[in-house]
């Protein structure tokens, strides 16, 4: 179908622009401090609001498998760091209670 | 090279991870949604938007036309505006034909690695990154669509933590040193599960406000570090 394609492409085109034009907007030009300064809090701010509330659904209606996930790498990465370990070992972690409760 | 190869798979592999779950779950709704194996290919190889592709899926089956469903995806997508903003400030010396592919893959989880790297983001770092991720969101839309679900129930359940635990890891080196990073991260997760409760913006647009006001919170009355010296008549924040 013509059309799906056609909404593919459009779909494309508004997701890419945005995520394109601050680099041409901002590039390499020197920002008022004001400016800088609320450039560098949006990581924070961001993974702030993409980690909740959505973590607490993070395996639906298994809130303990999620405590337990997030537990280990929480725990993991406050000790040793990285990014691989805690990941899979939250997934592992998870993967355990599930069977468990199963 | 090497290490840039490296670091990049380190942190491309946790999003591969997590990627996989949902496109082999966007892969299976297309395929009940009557979209052929090449659209769904081309939704997650030309778009690389998950939630929004899940949305443009449901808007297709209740009727809706093209036009609504691109408004609503620029909405929805919109909030990478504001990473890519962050993001060109750290590579935004970075020559421009390299620019039009990383700026592709401006996706959450890319931006949140590539925004708490401690290393130099350079072409091969962000480039192996990206590929990895983009692999994952692909392969699995692809395998979603020809095997169903094919891993074990049990496994896609737990590999649903895998973005959170991600984000999390990337966060932590942050938080341990900065009480600031923990309060705008706290203040930013209490916003957002409000704005959800109160339902009062289109999809997409409680995470642009969170940014916005946590961020300009952050920058202004919050400051970083105690200046040493302060100029004369210039206001201390509190």
């Amino acid at each position: 179908m013509d059309n799906i394609i056609l909404l593919i492409l459009g779909m494309a085109a508004v997701t890419y622009v945005p995520r394109l034009a601050p680099f041409f907007l901002i590039g390499s030009n020197r920002l008022p401090k004001r400016v800088d300064d609320f450039l560098k809090c949006i990581p924070v701010a961001a993974i702030g609001a993409l980690i909740i509330p959505g973590v607490f659904n993070a395996v639906p209606e298994e809130p303990l498998a999620v405590i337990c996930g997030m537990g280990f790498a929480l725990i993991i990465g406050m000790w040793r760091g990285g990014i691989i370990i805690p990941v899979i070992g939250s997934v592992a972690t998870t993967y355990l209670i599930l069977l468990l409760s199963a | 090279m090497k290490n840039d190869v490296k670091d990049a798979l380190n942190g491309g592999f946790p999003i591969f991870i997590g990627y996989v779950p949902p496109a082999i779950a966007f892969g299976i709704l297309s395929k009940s949604c009557g979209i052929t194996l090449l659209e769904s290919f081309l939704f997650s190889a030309v778009v690389f938007a998950g939630a929004s592709q899940f949305i443009a899926l449901n808007l297709l089956m209740t009727g809706m036309g093209p036009g609504g469903i691109i408004l609503t995806t620029l909405l929805v997508n919109f909030r990478h505006f504001l990473m890519s903003a962050y993001l060109s400030t750290q590579i935004g010396k970075m020559a421009k034909q390299y620019i039009f592919l990383i700026a592709f893959g401006v996706t959450d989880e890319i931006f949140s690695v590539l925004s708490f790297s401690k290393r130099k983001l350079t072409k091969t770092f962000v480039f192996v990154l990206q590929l990895s991720a983009y692999s994952g969101w692909v392969s699995g839309t692809v395998a979603g669509f020809i095997l169903g679900g094919f891993l074990p129930e049990i496994l896609t359940k737990s590999m649903g933590i895998a973005l959170y635990s991600l984000l999390l890891a990337i966060l932590l080196p942050e938080l341990k040193t900065s009480t600031k990073a923990v309060c705008l991260v706290i203040a930013s997760g209490i916003l957002n599960t409000v704005l959800i409760k109160l339902d009062l913006f289109p999809d997409g647009w409680n995470i642009i406000v969170c940014i916005f006001v946590i961020a300009f919170a952050g920058s202004s009355f919050i400051s970083p570090k105690p200046k040493k010296i302060q100029k004369k008549g210039e206001k201390v924040h509190g």
